[in-house]
């Protein structure tokens, strides 16, 4: 089931910039861009698993931190020429607050 | 209903390099025609087999080489029978039968099977220990025979026997190579090209012996040695043979295929059945057969626009040239260069530099040509050999090369810029400069991994790597007229670097938004590449008045640590010039117990790293590493790392000046500086130079009578020694002397162009004008830098442990518990 949790402010995530977000299966990076829009994804690079919250974060990519592939946050995809896909989530602002969405019922500790 | 068309089968035995290729084009050209199957003898994609020989050597992986994976093969709905090898034709019902059994029926045939390599008939030819090199399997077996033995024999002095007997070389076994003849290559080389070649592999440590005639393999359960004709006996524990190879069409022959020495094809790559098509080493067309794979990919082209039915390309035949792909040796060869009495020869022989070169000629037309240690040449040469060009108007001045017929540049970018565009500049892929530079300057191409991607070219063998990166080099920053005409700063702008950095000036631009908009990105918010040169450029030009955006820092210099593969981070404390106390190793070995840290390293700056801590401890292990008096140690910088030092006159009986002295100096001085990419520093003693001053950014040598400084060196990717700047007499002239560079390169500086690559750019000569005979320009520069250090000197590390800068960063947002 999908269930929406909230999981802070939006003020909380610097702008061109991301957070991370723990869970049991891994982190998942939280990003907002220059208009403050939200994405999350597995914190997890296609390419040899380099932690995207980490990366530089250019309009709606962020460029992983230990070989630059470029991921686009809206499908995970990499930019070619290089290839690989990172999962993503549903994630939404709602008046200052982000929230994400997971398959599995989880609660805020 | 779906009127579903059925498709025509097509079966393809053979999962190598020339099938493959043919059945990529064909995709190409009609991606929905056939239902393709191929069968392959062997357990893989398919791979790129030239470059077994840099995975013997060490220098690559299996993985680095595959060209398709499994996964390509599905994504094009090809069936791979990966592992299957096929046993029979059965021309009369139109299937392939596998060894298995199965029987698969085929509309159209493809035989791709290559060659297999030849085993010399002699006695013990059999034993364990005695291979080929033709594949992965041999590759495996080769690397497992070096960690467990120690002496290797290689038959064959070929090109195939050279990289055999190198990549054994350099997995640590002793290797001897046996060839037949007196001369190496001899196919190939000439005796002069093939005496250097022999004199250069005997320098690294192979051991020859030629002629010599092998006459039988011995031992009882494994192979033991090698017999000669003379009656000698070598040990060895591993016998590869490589004494060339043998077209694979066992196959065809016995389903009746017209054979002689490999499968014979027509001009459009059909054997006798025209149902059947051949291609790569197992065919022979026009009487000739092929053992490189830029004629296979030729015959590939034309094989697959007559399976798509499109057009009527021929297949002509190729002309072929060959390069050893041995690191650190440069042969090339092509054409016909044996003497004869029609025939006119150009040599030039250096034996200074080690470079000789043979042009044959015949009806004033290049025949042949032998290049060694200088290969630059070769495309173009083997260019008007293909192309019968008449090269009487420029015989004297031939043998010197493309860059000395008249146009006059420098290096090798001038043969580069005579080539025509025709000029193939990648044969494994057959990429020419023309269709190289239109990519280059239609997709703005400016690193060598772009071009790759983007035509193929230098991506099989390597060997043209050099001339690619030339043809950039000379695209990129000739005056060639589509280009554009300065690089660029990156893929956002048109702007280059110089630009930006006046622009900031002349129209005091403060941001980076400000910047982007005035000088009209293209992107949004710019790119990894240009975000984090624009907030150094604006830093360097305002001090004190730009605020650091860490949105466009890279994560090590935003988080004050460096990234590891991970995600965790190092952290070096510094030490001053080296030099630590015990109070502090305490505080460090307490550190790592305390937070778990598992490795702690001494750098090669003289520094302690602890590696393996997790983000989130970061502001805590800073926070004991303050308490102990340790601030950052910028290992993570574009700015200014570390001072080396030697105990110079403090302890050495050798010591002229108090190297240890001045190093802790001009590291509290500078540190925290930030600079265009990172800036390392060393003061030695003596001359002796223990603190290896000479390949260090800056580098101080102490003398009786002063300190010599040198700078502009480097020891990583690229080795280069330091120029020498100046000599001066006392510690403060040499400290106003560095600081003023180094604020000069701070100023002008490209964004990660390091100090030597600066000062090739600028030229020496410019930089000691105005950093030592200008003496009011040295003591401005020295003000500039010493004023931007008030805003600077902060520790970082303090900074977050426990003044609150960047709480977020360090902390997840949220922690879930999925119920
Ligand atoms: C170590 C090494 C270095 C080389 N270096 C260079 C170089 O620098 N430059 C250069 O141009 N060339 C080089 N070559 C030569 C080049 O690799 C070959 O020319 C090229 O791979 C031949 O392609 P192919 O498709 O004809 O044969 P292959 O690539 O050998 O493919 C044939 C495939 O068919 C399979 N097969 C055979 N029979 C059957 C069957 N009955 N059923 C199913 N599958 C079958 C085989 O297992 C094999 O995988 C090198 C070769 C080697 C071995
Ligand atoms: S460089 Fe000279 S002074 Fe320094 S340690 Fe070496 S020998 Fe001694
Ligand atoms: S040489 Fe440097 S970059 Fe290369 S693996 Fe070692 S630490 Fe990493
Ligand atoms: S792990 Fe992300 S680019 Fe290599």
């Amino acid at each position: 089931m999908t269930q929406w949790i909230e999981i802070g402010a939006l003020d909380e995530i610097p702008r061109l910039g991301s957070r991370v977000v723990r869970t049991p299966g891994g982190n998942i990076a939280v990003f907002r861009t220059e208009s403050d829009e939200v994405f999350a994804l597995d914190d997890r690079c296609p390419h040899k698993g380099g932690p995207l919250s980490q990366g530089i974060v250019h309009n709606k990519r962020v460029t992983c931190p230990l070989h630059n592939f470029v991921i686009e946050l809206a499908s995970g995809h990499a930019v070619a020429p290089d290839e690989g896909c990172t999962h993503t989530y549903p994630a939404k602002v709602e008046n200052g607050t982000v929230w994400l969405a997971l398959r599995q019922a989880a609660a805020v500790s | 209903m779906l009127d579903k068309v059925i498709k025509q089968k097509l079966v393809v035995i053979g999962n190598g390099m020339a099938g493959i290729r043919t059945v990529e084009a064909l995709l190409e050209r009609a991606p929905d025609l056939y239902d393709i199957t191929v069968f392959g003898s062997e357990p893989y994609g398919n791979y790129n087999r030239i470059l077994l020989s840099p995975v013997l050597a060490g220098e690559k992986t299996v993985d680095d080489i595959m060209l398709n994976t499994v996964d390509w093969y599905e994504d094009n709905n090809i069936t791979l029978r990966k592992g299957e090898t096929i046993a029979m034709i059965d021309r009369r019902t139109c299937e392939v039968v596998t060894e298995a059994g199965d029987r698969i029926p085929y509309d159209r045939l493809l035989i791709a099977t290559g060659s297999n390599p030849i085993m010399l008939p002699l006695p013990g030819k059999d034993l364990p220990g005695v291979i080929g090199f033709r594949d992965i399997h041999d590759v495996d077996r080769m690397i497992k025979a070096s960690t467990d033995y120690r002496n290797a024999v290689v038959i064959g002095g070929g090109l195939l026997g050279l990289e055999a007997a190198n990549g054994l070389m350099k997995r640590g076994m002793n290797v001897t190579v046996v060839h037949l003849l007196d001369t190496l290559m001899e196919r190939q080389l000439d005796p002069v090209a093939g005496g250097l070649l022999r004199k250069s592999l005997e320098e690294r440590g192979m051991v020859f012996k030629m002629p010599a005639q092998t006459q039988a393999i011995l031992g009882e359960d494994r192979v033991t040695g090698v017999r000669f004709g003379d009656g000698t006996e070598l040990a060895a524990d591993l016998v590869v043979m490589a004494v060339g190879i043998r077209p694979n069409f066992e196959l065809a022959r016995k389903a009746g295929l017209h054979c002689e020495r490999g499968i014979v094809v027509s001009d459009t790559m059909q054997t006798y059945d025209g149902r059947i098509y051949a291609v790569g080493e197992c065919v022979q067309h026009r009487r000739q057969t092929y053992g490189l794979v830029a004629p296979l990919f030729d015959q590939a082209k034309v094989c697959a626009n007559h399976l798509a039915m499109k057009g009527f390309a021929t297949y002509d035949g190729s002309v072929t040239s060959t390069k050893l792909k041995v690191t650190g040796i440069d042969l090339f060869s092509a054409g016909d260069f044996a003497p004869g009495p029609d025939k006119e020869e150009i040599v030039l022989q250096d034996a200074n530099r080690g470079v000789y070169k043979r042009i044959i000629l015949k009806d004033k037309k290049i025949v042949g040509a032998v290049l060694y240690g200088d290969t630059i040449d070769g495309p173009w040469y083997f260019q008007h050999l293909r192309d019968g060009t008449d090269v009487s108007h420029m015989r004297e001045r031939l043998v010197f090369g493309a860059g000395n017929l008249g146009d006059g540049g420098v290096n090798g970018q001038s043969s580069v810029a005579a080539m025509s565009d025709e000029t193939e500049i990648c044969g494994c892929n057959g990429v020419c400069k023309g269709a190289i530079v239109k990519a280059i300057s239609d997709k703005k191409l400016f690193t060598l991994d772009d071009v790759r991607a983007h035509t193929k070219a230098s991506s099989s063998c390597g060997s043209c790597t050099g001339l690619v990166e030339q043809v950039l080099a000379f695209t990129l920053g000739g005056d060639y007229s589509a280009a554009p005409k300065v690089k660029p700063l990156c893929k956002c702008t048109d702007h280059s670097h110089d630009d930006v950095r006046r622009v900031i000036v002349e129209q005091q631009l403060k941001s980076i938004p400000a910047v982007m908009r005035f000088m009209e990105w293209k992107t949004l918010n710019g790119c990894h590449s240009c975000r984090p040169a624009l907030n150094y450029y604006l830093l360097a030009t305002w001090p004190g008045e730009y605020r650091d955006d860490q949105q466009s820092r890279f994560i090590n210099e935003r988080v004050h640590a460096n990234i590891q593969k991970d995600g965790t981070y190092s952290v070096v404390p510094r030490m001053w010039g080296g030099v630590t106390t015990p109070g502090e190793l305490r505080a460090i070995a307490d550190v790592a117990e305390k937070f778990n840290i598992p490795t702690v390293k001494v750098t090669g700056g003289q520094r302690i790293d602890l590696l393996g801590v997790k983000k989130e401890d970061l502001p805590a292990v800073w926070a004991d590493l303050n308490d102990a008096g340790m601030v950052s140690g910028h290992a993570y910088a574009k700015g200014l790392r570390t001072v080396k030092t030697c105990v110079g006159s403090e302890w050495c009986r050798f010591g002229t000046q108090d190297s240890t002295g001045l190093g802790i100096k001009l590291e509290k001085f500078m540190w925290g500086s930030w600079t265009p990419a990172k800036v390392k520093l060393a003061v030695s003693g003596c001359p002796r130079n223990c603190a290896e001053a000479t390949c260090k950014d800056v580098g101080v040598v102490c003398v009786d009578s002063g300190f010599e400084i040198h700078f502009a060196g480097a020891a990583g990717l690229h080795i280069k020694g330091t120029e020498f700047l100046t000599k001066v007499e006392t510690e403060d002239e040499a400290l106003e002397v560095i600081v003023a560079l180094t604020q000069l390169y701070r100023e002008e500086g490209w964004y990660l162009e390091r100090m030597y690559k600066w000062c090739d750019r600028v030229s020496l000569e410019q930089i000691r004008k105005r950093v030592v005979d200008d003496l009011k320009n040295r003591k401005a520069l020295f003000e500039r830098f010493a004023y931007s250090q008030q805003f600077s000197q902060s520790d970082p590390w303090a900074d977050r442990a426990s003044r609150g800068v960047d709480r977020n960063e360090f902390a997840p947002l949220a922690e879930l518990e999925l119920a």
